[in-house]
């Protein structure tokens, strides 16, 4: 099996799927010719051409919106926001119209629609262009909410996003496009909605990490292993549905629990996934749940700045030691 | 010199400013030393320096992600902008905002935006406060034809006609959205759409500074006379990539049309042809301006080189007035 850049797989899966039901559409701006500012859809309109390819005006809440109707009425369509920042252009779209009418209308409607979204920090790209902003769509009821780590699950997971019945939003994270790299199976394969995963098998304590932050706790794991500590780490790969029987267990085996995410810690992921862990392994813990999250902060510009806002390898190995009081 | 040649004299030199600014950005991000991406405004200058000499310092403009000539027209220092450029303290925003987001009250920016369209309220509510205020103030929004596919900008355009409001809207048709061409994401006429709410609109040559002024000059003074908002669509082209990392573009735009707007539109070569024909400038005073802009230019590269990063610990300084 070869190995696999996370964009690369995002675009097979696109590809798969559009193969496979021509309701499939892409729509957003840039995503022709110029395959998305990031190139992950390059070459798809190649094959699949310009009506199901389909560059937008910079109309975000718009084609949003579009992209709900279009669900109602019988397509499959896959809306590309170029920077998750974005999100908050097509709230309106997403949260009052796409994650209420399934509900609203007694079970009547469905709006089997996706969201592309990135997310993630570490760019110079300043305020407007680094936000991790899952916990949004995360807290309201209606939409399913997925956050791949690897290329496999971003494949798996964008696949079974398509051929849900539900309005789903995937966060890809923009430094995983290029940098993360792993080994992606050709067949058709889909990774479940809702199903957490171990990235790494440990005894010692929980590292519960989400898209980014998984590259960071298996650095920290491995700096651990030094120091003899072996860290378990669980993807949940879903912020909703939320896999709470993997996370609870792993944490019940531990005694310790962590979890890291580079949304905003107050009332965002962290918070809402060390409750369960807190409710649901209480009397197996050796101490509270602990959090890592970006600062509370808009992301600053200045690298030296911008730095100190994100959970690193080493804040994570320095939380893992005290809690494991080595 | 009348006012008049000082005026024209001026604006040449503001946009060899820009220019001789905007070449050292790119040369910085070559050299790796400028962190994250810009937006260069090479081949646009007129629209900027018409229009901006056509405010008064305490006038408002909101600007974009391709903004530092708005910027620097409106009176910012380059030292300050290349300190924020690469992130120093000594920057225009500490080095919280980077290229996207430089903002100076002293001068009446009321900041650059990042969100295409961002500015469309922002303007506008400028433009209230200072009719509220009886300021006698205007406001500017600057923006891409890109940003006429924001809903934003219309609701604020009729918030701006219903309320007789003094605020221009300035529409940059530099024709593409990014890697798309502006014809396959605008249906219509663009200037139609102003003109739907009964704003005082123009198409305007944009590498033309005089044009480009005297336009301006029109719709500031009735909007300063309470007349209400103006719109300004004004052509033109960057020469560059959307960002400077934009390097093969052909797959977006052939190398002929770049070569025919650079070679025959140069709004600096315009503008140099027009003082010298008009015996306003000569070789001499052409070439005194760019010996002196080009040593301001290095002198505020050399200083935000050499200036100091901030702290770490101010980053959770400012979240909150
Ligand atoms: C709301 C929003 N959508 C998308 C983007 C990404 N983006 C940045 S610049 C740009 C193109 C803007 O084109 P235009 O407004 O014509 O300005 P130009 O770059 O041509 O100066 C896009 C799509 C953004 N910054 N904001």
């Amino acid at each position: 099996m070869p190995d696999m850049s996370f964009g690369d797989a995002i675009r097979m899966a696109l590809a798969e799927e559009m193969r496979r039901d021509p309701r499939v559409v892409l729509l957003g701006e840039d995503v022709a010719e110029a395959g998305t500012t990031f190139k992950v859809l390059k070459g798809l309109v190649d094959e699949f051409g310009c009506t199901r390819v389909i560059d937008t005006p910079i109309s975000e809440p718009g084609f949003t919106g579009l992209a709900v109707g279009a669900a109602m009425a019988g397509m499959r369509p896959v809306v590309d926001i170029m920077f998750g920042d974005f999100l908050a252009l097509i709230m309106d779209q997403v949260v009052n119209q796409a994650a209420k009418i399934h509900y609203m209308s007694g079970g009547k409607w469905k709006v089997p629609m996706v969201v592309r979204a990135t997310m993630g920090a570490s760019r110079r790209s300043a305020a407007q262009h680094s936000q991790s902003l899952h916990a949004w769509p995360s807290h309201i009821p209606g939409l399913k909410v997925a956050m791949p780590s690897t290329p496999y699950d971003a494949k798996g997971l964008l696949k079974a996003a398509i051929r849900d019945d539900n309005p789903v939003i995937i966060f890809e994270d923009k430094i995983s496009y290029t940098k993360v790299k792993g080994p992606v199976p050709e067949d058709d394969y889909v990774v479940p909605l809702g199903v957490a995963d171990i990235k790494r098998q440990g005894r010692d304590i929980t590292l519960v990490a989400t898209s980014s932050m998984v590259q960071v706790a298996l650095g920290a794991a491995a700096m651990l292993e030094e120091i003899g500590i072996d860290a378990e780490i669980v993807d949940p790969r879903t912020t909703w549905p939320l896999d709470e029987k993997t996370l609870i267990e792993s944490a019940r085996k531990t005694s310790r629990a962590m979890v890291i995410d580079e949304g905003y810690f107050r009332y965002g992921v962290t918070g809402e996934i060390a409750s369960v862990i807190a409710e649901g392994a209480f009397y197996d813990l050796d101490g509270p749940v602990r959090r890592l999250g970006a600062r509370h902060v808009p992301i600053p510009f200045s690298p030296v700045l911008e730095d100190v806002t994100v959970p690193t390898e080493r804040d994570v190995f320095d939380l893992a030691r005290t809690m494991c009081n080595k | 010199m009348s006012a008049d040649a000082e005026r024209f004299v001026r604006m040449y030199r503001q946009m060899v400013a820009i220019r001789f600014f905007e070449e050292r950005v790119n040369d910085l991000y070559t050299r790796a030393l400028m962190p994250g991406l810009a937006h260069l405004y090479i081949g646009e200058e007129a629209i900027a320096v018409g229009i901006c000499e056509a405010l008064r310092t305490d006038d408002y403009i909101t600007s974009t992600h391709r903004g530092h000539g708005h910027c620097l027209a409106k009176g910012a220092s380059p030292h300050l902008m290349f300190a924020e450029l690469l992130g120093k303290e000594a920057g225009y925003c500490k080095g919280k905002g980077g290229s996207m987001h430089i903002a100076d009250p002293a001068t009446g920016n009321l900041g650059a935006n990042a969100i295409v369209g961002g500015g469309a309220g922002i303007a506008t509510g400028a433009a209230f406060a200072a009719k509220f205020l009886e300021q006698g103030r205007v406001a500017v929004c600057f923006f891409g034809e890109g940003a006429l596919g924001q809903g934003v900008l219309y609701e604020s355009m009729n918030l701006a006609q219903l309320w007789t409001l003094p605020v221009i809207y300035a529409c940059e048709n530099n024709l593409y959205n990014e890697y798309t061409h502006c014809s396959e994401t605008t249906a219509g006429d663009m200037l139609a759409r102003p003109r739907a709410f009964g704003i005082d609109s123009e198409a305007v040559d944009g590498q033309d500074v005089r044009a480009v002024n005297t336009a301006a000059v029109r719709l500031v003074e009735r909007a300063r006379r309470g007349e209400g908002p103006g719109f300004l669509l004004l052509d033109t082209y960057r020469y560059r990539g959307h960002h400077v990392g934009d390097i093969a573009r052909e797959y977006y735009r052939s190398k002929q049309e770049e070569q025919e707007w650079v070679t025959g539109r140069d709004p600096i070569a315009l503008h140099r042809a027009w003082l010298e024909s008009k015996g306003l400038m000569g070789r001499d005073a052409f070439e005194r301006i760019d010996v002196e802009v080009a040593a301001e230019m290095d002198a505020a590269v050399e200083f935000a080189m050499k200036a100091p990063y901030p702290d770490p610990s101010r980053v959770d300084e400012d979240v909150y007035a």
